[in-house]
C-alpha cells in the first residue's frame, strides 16, 4: 500500500470504538527491533509458539480425559488407544512441556549473556522469572494427572517438601492434598489449577512480560542503547520494524524448530524416559514405590540443589536445609538485575571474570540437571555439592566481580 | 468545592477506613476459598483414627490393623523378645539402631521404639518398595540369617527388620518401620492419634 494514509472503512469504524490499528502499530509494524539482533533472540518466539500448542492439545486433551483416581490412568489410555489422533494431541503436550521449558531457559540464558534483565529492563526479567515460576507449578501438577507411579510418587516427593516447614509443615501438606495422603481428592485440584487458574496468570504474566518490553524496547547482543541515534521521526536508526523484519526473518528458524519439535513427536515422545518417565506407564499405587523417583528433567538442577544438602547447617537440619537451598535458588533468580553492576551490558564488552563465571554457571546448571535424574551416589553426591556451590557462588559474588572487573567500551553505534 | 477547601486529614481518615473494611472483606471472602481446601469431612472419616481391643492379644502373637489403607502390625512382645533388643550385639548389625531418622513419634525413640516395652504397633509397610514384611518371631537360624532373632522379613527384595521395626544393614530398605501416632487406654489401642 502506497498511500499511508488509506484506510478501509470498516477499519476505521472499529478504530474508532477500539483502538485496533494503534495496538498493531505500536506492538508491530512501529515497534522497532535493533538489527543485531542474532539466532538467540528467536526463544521467546518459539517459546510464545508452544505455548499456543500447550493451550490448544491442553484443551483437547480436557475433553477426554476425566480426573479422578478411578479414571484418570483409564483415559490417558483411552485417549492413547481409542480417541482419534488422541495420540498425537497428547504427546504434541507432553513433548511440549519439555521444548517450553528448553526455549524458556535458552531465552533466560540470553538474557544473561547479553544482560538484557539490566538497567531498564528489570521488571521484564521479574515478570519472566513469575512466568518461569508458574510454568513450574504448571508442569509439576499436570504430571499428576495421568495419575501413573512417577505422578503420584512425585507428587508425593514434592508435596512432602513442605513438611520440612518447622510448626506449620505437617498442616499445610494436608490442606494441599486435601487429605492425610495423595489421593483422588489431590488430583481433582490439581486438575483445576493445572487447567484453569495457572493458564490464566500465565497468559497474564506473558502479556505483561511483552508489554513491560515494548514499553522500553528490545536489549540487544551488543548492549548498545538504540535510543541514543534517531532519525528526525524518532525511530531508532539502528532499528527495523520488528513486523515484517523480524517475523518474516525468523521464519526459517521456526520452520527449523518445529522441524525437531515433530522430530521428538513422532520419533520419540518419551524422550528416552525424560520426557515421559517408564514408571508412569503403571498406574499410581500408593502402597508400592518404584525403585527410582526423579524429576523430569526441566526440575533437575533445582532437585540436585535440594539433594544436594544432605548434611545440618548449624541448628537447621538437612531435610530443611535442602528445602531452603533449592527455593533459594529459584528466588535468587529473581533479584539478577540488581546483582550485576556491570556499566556494560553484553559480556561482549564485560571483563573475563563475567566470562568465565558465564561459562562455569552455564556448565554446572547443565550438570546439577542431569544429576537432578540420576540415583545419588558417592560421586554423583559430591559433584551436586560442587555445582550447587558454582550456581550460588555466580549470583552471590556478581556484585563484585562486575563491579571490579576491566570492562571493554561498548560502541555508540550497532556496528555494521 | 475548592481545593483549599479539603479537608486532608478527614480525606486520608476515610481512605485509610474504606481499605481496612475493603481488607477485612476480602479476608472474609478469602475464607471459603482456603478452608474448602482441608480435607473433607469424608476425607477424614476415611481417614480417622481406628480402635481396636488388643486385651486378647497374646503374649508373642501379632493382629493386623488397617488404618489410611495401610496394614498395621501389633504385636504384644515376651519379656525375651524385649531383653534381645537391648542388646549392644543386635545393635551393631541395624542401619539406625537408635530410631535418629524420624520414621516415628517423639515418644517411641527408644529401643522398643513404643509406648510401653511389650507393645510393638508399627506400619507393614516395607520402606524400600511398599510390600509387607512376614512376622517371623522363631529365634532359629534361618535360610537368610543364620543367627536370626525374631523378627520380620520382607519376601519381595530380602529386607529385614528386628522385633520393633528397625532396619538391618546390608539389605535395600533404607530405613526403620514406620511407627504411626497411636496411643493405649486401657485395652484400647488407638491409631493415628497421640494421647
Amino acid at each position: 500500500m502506497s498511500n499511508k494514509n488509506f484506510k478501509p472503512a470498516w477499519l476505521d469504524w472499529i478504530d474508532r470504538r477500539l483502538p485496533v490499528s494503534n495496538a498493531y502499530e505500536k506492538h508491530m509494524s512501529k515497534y522497532y527491533a535493533p538489527k543485531n539482533f542474532n539466532w538467540w533472540y528467536v526463544f521467546g518466539l518459539l517459546a510464545m509458539i508452544v505455548f499456543v500448542n500447550q493451550l490448544l492439545t491442553g484443551i483437547w486433551l480436557t475433553m477426554s480425559y476425566v480426573p479422578s483416581a478411578a479414571e484418570a490412568f483409564n483415559s490417558v489410555e483411552y485417549i492413547m488407544r481409542d480417541v482419534d489422533m488422541g495420540w498425537l494431541l497428547r504427546y504434541m503436550h507432553s513433548t511440549g512441556a519439555s521444548f517450553f521449558f528448553l526455549t524458556v531457559y535458552l531465552h533466560m540464558f540470553r538474557g544473561v549473556l547479553y544482560g538484557s534483565y539490566q538497567k531498564p529492563r528489570e521488571l521484564i526479567w521479574v515478570f519472566g522469572m513469575f512466568v518461569y515460576l508458574i510454568m513450574m507449578a504448571e508442569g509439576f501438577m499436570g504430571y499428576v494427572l495421568p495419575w501413573g507411579q512417577t505422578s503420584y510418587w512425585g507428587a508425593q516427593v514434592i508435596i512432602s517438601l513442605f513438611g520440612a516447614i518447622p510448626v506449620i509443615g505437617e498442616g499445610l501438606q494436608e490442606w494441599i492434598r486435601g487429605d492425610f495422603l495423595i489421593s483422588g481428592i489431590t488430583l481433582n485440584r490439581f486438575f483445576a489449577l493445572h487447567v484453569i487458574a495457572l493458564p490464566l496468570v500465565l497468559a497474564l504474566l506473558v502479556v505483561m512480560h511483552v508489554l513491560a518490553l515494548h514499553e522500553v524496547g528490545s536489549n540487544n547482543p551488543d548492549g548498545i542503547d538504540i535510543k541514543k541515534h534517531v532519525d528526525d521521526k524518532g525511530v531508532p536508526l539502528d532499528a527495523v520494524p520488528f513486523h515484517p523484519y523480524f517475523t518474516v526473518g525468523k521464519l526459517p528458524q521456526v520452520v527449523l524448530f518445529l522441524f525437531v519439535f515433530c522430530g521428538v513427536i513422532f520419533f520419540m515422545p518419551e524422550g528416552g524416559g525424560y520426557f515421559l518417565e517408564h514408571p508412569n506407564f503403571e498406574m499410581a499405587n500408593a502402597l508400592k514405590t518404584p525403585a527410582h523417583i526423579a524429576p523430569t528433567w526441566y526440575y533437575g538442577a533445582f532437585y540436585s540443589i535440594l539433594r544436594a544438602i544432605d548434611f545440618p547447617i548449624f541448628f537447621i537440619e538437612a531435610k530443611l536445609g535442602g528445602f531452603m537451598a533449592m527455593g533459594g535458588a529459584i528466588a535468587i533468580l529473581f533479584v539478577l538485575p540488581w546483582l550485576d553492576r556491570s556499566p556494560v551490558r553484553s559480556w561482549r564488552y564485560k571483563g573475563w571474570m563475567s566470562k568465565f563465571a558465564i561459562i562455569i554457571f552455564a556448565i554446572a546448571f547443565a550438570m546439577l540437571t542431569y544429576l537432578g535424574g540420576q540415583p545419588v551416589t558417592a560421586l554423583n553426591g559430591i559433584l551436586a555439592k560442587i555445582g550447587t556451590v558454582i550456581y550460588f557462588a555466580f549470583f552471590l559474588l556478581m556484585p563484585w566481580y562486575t563491579k571490579y572487573e576491566k570492562t571493554k567500551p561498548v560502541p555508540e553505534r550497532v556496528p555494521e | 468545592m475548592t481545593q483549599s477547601g479539603v479537608n486532608q486529614g478527614r480525606r486520608r481518615f476515610l481512605y485509610i477506613a474504606t481499605g481496612a473494611v475493603g481488607a477485612v472483606g476480602a479476608v472474609g471472602v478469602a475464607t471459603p476459598f482456603v478452608k474448602s481446601w482441608f480435607p473433607s469431612e469424608k476425607a477424614k472419616a476415611v481417614g480417622a483414627p481406628v480402635s481396636l481391643d488388643i486385651g486378647n492379644l497374646k503374649v508373642g502373637e501379632m493382629v493386623i490393623a488397617e488404618w489410611r489403607g495401610k496394614p498395621v502390625f501389633v504385636v504384644r512382645r515376651t519379656a525375651e523378645m524385649i531383653e534381645a533388643l537391648k542388646s549392644a550385639k543386635l545393635k551393631e548389625r541395624l542401619t539406625d539402631p537408635n530410631s535418629d531418622v524420624e520414621q516415628q513419634p517423639e515418644f517411641a525413640k527408644n529401643d522398643t521404639r513404643s509406648l510401653s516395652e511389650e507393645l510393638l504397633v508399627v506400619e507393614g509397610v516395607c520402606t524400600h518398595l511398599g510390600c509387607s514384611p512376614k512376622f517371623v518371631p522363631e529365634v532359629e537360624p534361618q535360610a537368610y540369617d543364620a543367627n536370626w532373632q525374631g523378627g520380620f522379613f520382607c519376601p519381595c527384595h530380602g529386607s529385614r527388620f528386628d522385633l520393633s521395626g528397625r532396619v538391618f544393614a546390608g539389605v535395600p530398605a533404607p530405613s526403620n518401620l514406620k511407627v504411626p501416632p497411636h496411643r493405649v487406654d486401657g485395652n484400647i489401642l488407638t491409631i493415628g492419634e497421640v494421647a
